[in-house]
């Protein structure tokens, strides 16, 4: 494996489900930072057999309603000082806002011009949200 | 939004439901009472498409109650149609009125229109999604005839795939204790999983069947939905499966004395009009139900019940 320095500060994403990084990377406009990151690929794991990961060394805050839509099951570990001070387990989130979009083309949210739509976990399972307007099924 | 609304039957609790139903009882047995609770005030109605049965149920039911009634009912002559986003009319409109009633072709319009107001919003029906004023008639029609909301068997008969109003009535019955459910259609037109899945979830008893004489015995209440030709591929499909749809009064006489036959109208061809004339067809007499039930939101929602008003 590639050595890569011991992040000082910093938030550390893992198990983040092998190929799926760069589009986390992308999701969280992680390009957009001029901070250090780190992504792996193809991490062996003992848990997923093999793994993305990625470390990021910055102050700031990530929604983390994004990755428990793209990737339930990230742990997120937050380091400071070289050490982790918190680590969480995402699942998907029960509302998220802005991310998905309506695919109803009945829906006022496709012809008016509204805010960001709320999303409210309506399937776990098949990972649906309802569109807080017509109630109609979307995924990512 | 700051006021209570009314854009889908689960803004309301099962007892406010009750009371709503019983508000309605005193209105129809002592109208005097109420025929100047509403003096002063305006009811806006927004219809971004004709309804005519909707619209006229609204406003028999505000003028009934001393209210004034503005509006359009014709998309054409609302400022939207010269390119006002329906926000800015909601406000518009909400300077001049103390409560607004909103139909619109698009799923969640209502809903939107209740995000940029302070007044109450009724939904009267947006697209295909709900019409909880549709709903709460259906109950105060049974209430009214079978004395009770609860311990019944309720038949509904029809295209059960694309009836929302079947849907919306399912899924409020079921909140009710004792209710058991039975479906009848044809397979192609069954009523969809994700309110099968909501009902077993609530532990509600439901059946499916295809055949309305089998069944038909059973029921304390038939609700009959109406059926489009255009949901069939073809015209043969539609020829096949019609009489499934069909009430005649031979299959009637197969119903227990006091079921009661509803259809929340207009209807195409699914009762035949010789079950007109049975006591037990109730359809007509649901549009009176309408605006009774319609008098006791506009009442609710507007804060204008005096104790007493239950007596
Ligand atoms: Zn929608």
């Amino acid at each position: 494996m590639i050595n890569v320095s011991k992040l000082k500060k910093g938030i550390v994403l893992d198990h983040i489900e092998a190929g799926q990084g760069f589009k986390v990377f992308q999701q969280l406009g992680l390009d957009r930072l001029d901070d250090v990151i780190v992504l792996m690929r193809n991490v062996e794991s003992t848990r997923m057999g093999k793994k993305d990961l990625i470390k990021i060394e910055t102050d700031l805050t990530l929604d983390l309603n994004v990755l428990g839509l793209l990737n339930p099951g990230t742990t997120v570990t937050y380091v400071e000082d070289g050490k982790a001070v918190r680590k969480l387990k995402l699942s998907l989130p029960e509302q998220v806002e802005g991310i998905l979009s309506c695919k109803n083309p009945r829906c006022i949210s496709n012809t008016e011009k509204l805010g960001p739509v709320r999303f409210t976990l309506a399937n776990r399972e098949r990972k649906e949200y309802a569109c807080e307007y017509c109630e109609a099924r979307a995924r990512l | 939004m700051t006021a209570r609304c009314l854009i889908e039957p689960g803004d309301l609790s099962t007892d406010e439901i009750l009371h709503l139903v019983r508000l309605a009882g005193s209105i129809i047995r002592q109208p005097e009472r109420f025929a100047t609770r509403c003096t002063g005030k305006l009811l806006a109605s927004l219809f971004f498409e004709p309804s005519t049965r909707t619209k006229f149920s609204f406003d028999a039911a505000m003028l009934r109650l001393g209210g004034q009634v503005i509006g359009f009912s014709d998309p054409a002559t609302s400022s939207s149609s010269k390119g006002e986003t329906l926000a800015d009319t909601a406000r518009m409109v909400e300077s001049y009125a103390d409560l607004i009633v909103v139909r619109h072709p698009r799923e969640g319009a209502p809903k939107h229109i209740a995000n940029f107001v302070n007044c109450p919003v009724i939904n009267a029906g947006d697209g295909g999604h709900q019409h909880p004023t549709q709903t709460l008639t259906d109950l105060l029609t049974i209430s009214a005839h079978k004395g009770r909301l609860q311990d019944l068997t309720v038949g509904v008969c029809g295209d059960l795939m694309f009836g929302r109003t079947i849907h919306s009535l399912a899924s409020t019955l079921a909140r009710f204790p004792g209710i058991k459910l039975l479906f009848i259609s044809p397979e192609e037109l069954r009523m969809p999983q994700y309110v099968k899945d909501d009902l077993a979830q609530k532990g509600v008893p439901f059946e499916e069947s295809t055949q309305l004489e089998s069944v038909i015995g059973r029921l304390d209440i038939l609700y009959m939905s109406r059926v489009q030709r255009e949901r069939f591929v073809s015209e043969e499909e539609y020829l096949r499966l019609k009489d499934y749809f069909i009430l005649t009064k031979e299959k009637l006489s197969l119903a227990k004395s006091d079921t009661i036959v509803m259809h929340p109208l207009p209807r195409v061809n699914e009762i035949a009009a010789d079950v007109d004339s049975d006591p037990r067809a109730l359809y007509f007499a649901q549009a009176r139900y309408g605006m009774f039930i319609r008098m006791a939101l506009i009442l609710f929602l507007l804060g204008l019940e005096k104790e007493g008003d239950l007596a």
